[in-house]
């Protein structure tokens, strides 16, 4: 079980901007989570300082009662936490296999490794071997990332937007892969940063993170009804009207 | 003739006239992965003396009789033959220089295994500097592996200055793989190369240069006859406060194709200086430079890190990778 207690994030850049302001969140075993809400809103930020890149300015974290809110990336994914990151890293010269065998933490066979490239909607044959770098597109990239999410075999796993940067049919088979990992949630729990509709559909419970703050949380029944086609979902835009976009083209 | 030739196809069998200690056969597995005698011909120089050598019914060895190195003459036409020739030094304070020479026949094919490991665990500096001239005939193609290893705790430094020459008659093709990881304190290493047409080269090398050693390499190429092509790559690593100079130059005399490529990653105070160089002298000569010197990129760190290493180990697969 992850719990935030009060947690809070303040940009040290000159702006000083609260990214994320005083959040209370638990995220219980066995649940599968996706937090969801307007681009800007402090999602990715909070996904960060759960897996420890971000340091909070204030507040704490629990990982199953422990208080990690000190510790460092390395320390938590020890104690079990995975992430998956939305532009997930290329290496020179490090394959894939490597990559696996790093985070499933002993030297996976090469059938094993397949195993998780198969999960993931890859011909793992013709990737076992390839280097993780700029020849992968991002589509690949993203599978890849998945996979060694799944090779950990964490107890809290965290994916921040596997949607973006793939193309609409690579993203139908993800949708698969996320629905197995629900299937087989026991023990573990999953948190997605999502704005698909398909994978809050899937959801037991939605966040809605909004200007840093949970603007809403329940179970899948309660808060997915209330977001399609409402500002929570879409963000700013709505409010602002039609033909007021963004950069002020008009 | 003081090389020695059998006349079958096997293996030449030979008693080594030195027996290899410890230390020289672990060099020897560091810079040729020689574990044993290996097959097919071959040369070892230890400490400045013949250690072991044998020809092959195609591959003769030859010791110069003006100054101290080989003559190395591969018949035209073979096959699947390698030749091994490995130097290993573990008396502090020798110096050499040792000319080697190949003759690749026509229509060869053949896999030369060079490399020289330095055990220095005296006072005096140990330096071995190995001058190879490739001389390769019409559309033969040969692999050529060079690794230098230095290790031993002595303040005398371990020197390795390799020269190296390539004359590549027409449609022939040369793959280079360089390697230089550990423990070498100074290396100056020029590599000269002539193309005639539809000639190739390939070079691939590997640095990595720690605590205070110096290395500079430096390339110059000239692609002389048409559809010749050249592509040389380097990846290194300088850590501490070790330096490191790639200086690659590409000539283009005729319609051919040139690419450089200088991949680096300093650490702590590491210092690289990359010299891009192309000249073309015909209007159809493409020519390519690229040059890349940075520190590990922090979300690499990261990322392992969310794997469970920490900051140390993550940075070791990275240079690892990078230099495989």
């Amino acid at each position: 079980m992850l719990e935030l207690k009060h947690l809070s994030f303040t940009a040290a850049d000159d702006d000083k901007k609260d990214i994320i302001r005083d959040v209370s969140l638990i995220i219980p075993d066995d649940r599968f989570v996706v937090v969801t809400g307007p681009n800007g809103g402090g999602k990715s930020t909070l996904a960060k300082l759960i897996a420890g890149i971000k340091t909070p300015t204030g507040g704490q974290i629990l990982l199953n009662g422990e208080d990690i809110t000190n510790k460092s990336i390395t320390e938590r994914a020890r104690l079990g936490i995975g992430f998956a990151f939305q532009q997930p890293v290329r290496f020179k010269g490090i394959h894939v296999l490597d990559l696996l065998r790093i985070a499933a933490g002993k030297q996976l066979s090469v059938t094993d490794a397949c195993e998780y490239l198969s999960e993931v909607g890859l011909c793992a044959r013709d990737y076992i071997g390839r280097e993780v770098n700029a020849s992968l597109s991002g589509g690949e990239l993203k599978r890849i990332e998945i996979a060694t999410v799944l090779a950990r075999g964490t107890s809290l796993s965290i994916f921040d937007e596997p949607e973006a940067g793939i193309d609409l049919w690579s993203f139908q088979n993800l949708i698969e892969v996320f629905k197995k990992m629900r299937g087989s949630i026991k023990g573990s729990s999953i948190l997605i940063i999502s704005h698909q509709e398909r994978i809050l559909n899937i959801a037991d419970e939605i966040v809605v993170i909004r200007d840093g703050v949970v603007a809403r949380q329940g179970t899948k029944d309660e808060v997915y009804p209330q977001l399609i086609g409402t500002a929570s979902a879409v963000g700013d835009c709505i409010k602002r009207g039609p033909g007021k976009t963004e950069g002020g083209a008009q | 003739m003081s090389g020695q030739q059998n006349q079958t196809q096997k293996p030449f069998s030979f008693q080594f006239n030195t027996k290899f200690d410890e230390i020289q056969k672990r060099l020897l597995m560091e810079v040729a992965d020689l574990h044993a005698v290996p097959e097919g011909a071959y040369n070892i120089r230890s400490n400045s003396q013949m250690a072991g050598r044998a020809s092959t019914a195609n591959i003769e060895i030859v010791s110069k009789t003006d100054v101290s190195g080989m003559d190395i003459y591969i018949k035209p036409g073979t096959k699947n033959a390698s030749v091994h020739i490995p130097v290993v030094m573990t008396q502090s304070g020798l110096k050499e220089v040792v000319y080697n020479d190949f003759y690749i026949g026509e229509g060869a094919d053949v896999v030369i295994v060079a490399g020289c490991g330095i055990d220095n665990c005296g006072t005096q500096d140990s330096e071995h500097d190995g001058i190879h001239r490739f001389y390769v005939g019409k559309n033969a193609h040969i692999r050529y592996v060079e690794k230098h290893y230095g290790s031993g705790s002595g303040a005398g430094k371990r020197i390795l200055n390799p020269g190296t020459e390539v004359y590549q008659e027409e449609g022939s093709s040369v793959e280079m793989e360089m390697v230089q990881i550990k423990g070498v304190d100074d290396t100056v290493r020029e590599t000269k190369a002539e193309l005639a047409a539809g000639a190739k080269l390939v070079v691939r090398e590997r640095l990595m240069t720690h605590g205070e050693q110096r290395a500079i390499s430096t390339y110059t190429v000239s692609l002389n006859g048409e559809g010749s092509s050249a592509d040389i790559v380097s990846r290194s690593v300088a850590r501490d406060t070790s330096y490191q100079k790639f200086d690659a130059k590409i000539v283009g005399n005729a319609p051919c194709s040139g690419h450089t490529e200088c991949d680096s990653i300093i650490m702590d105070h590491g210092r690289i200086l990359a010299v891009p160089g192309l000249e073309a002298n015909d209007l159809d000569a493409a020519l390519v430079h690229e040059a890349a010197i940075g520190k590990i990129a922090g979300d690499q760190i990261t990322k392992l890190m969310t794997l469970g290493l920490t900051e140390e180990e993550a940075e070791e697969q990275i240079i690892n990778g990078f230099l495989r």
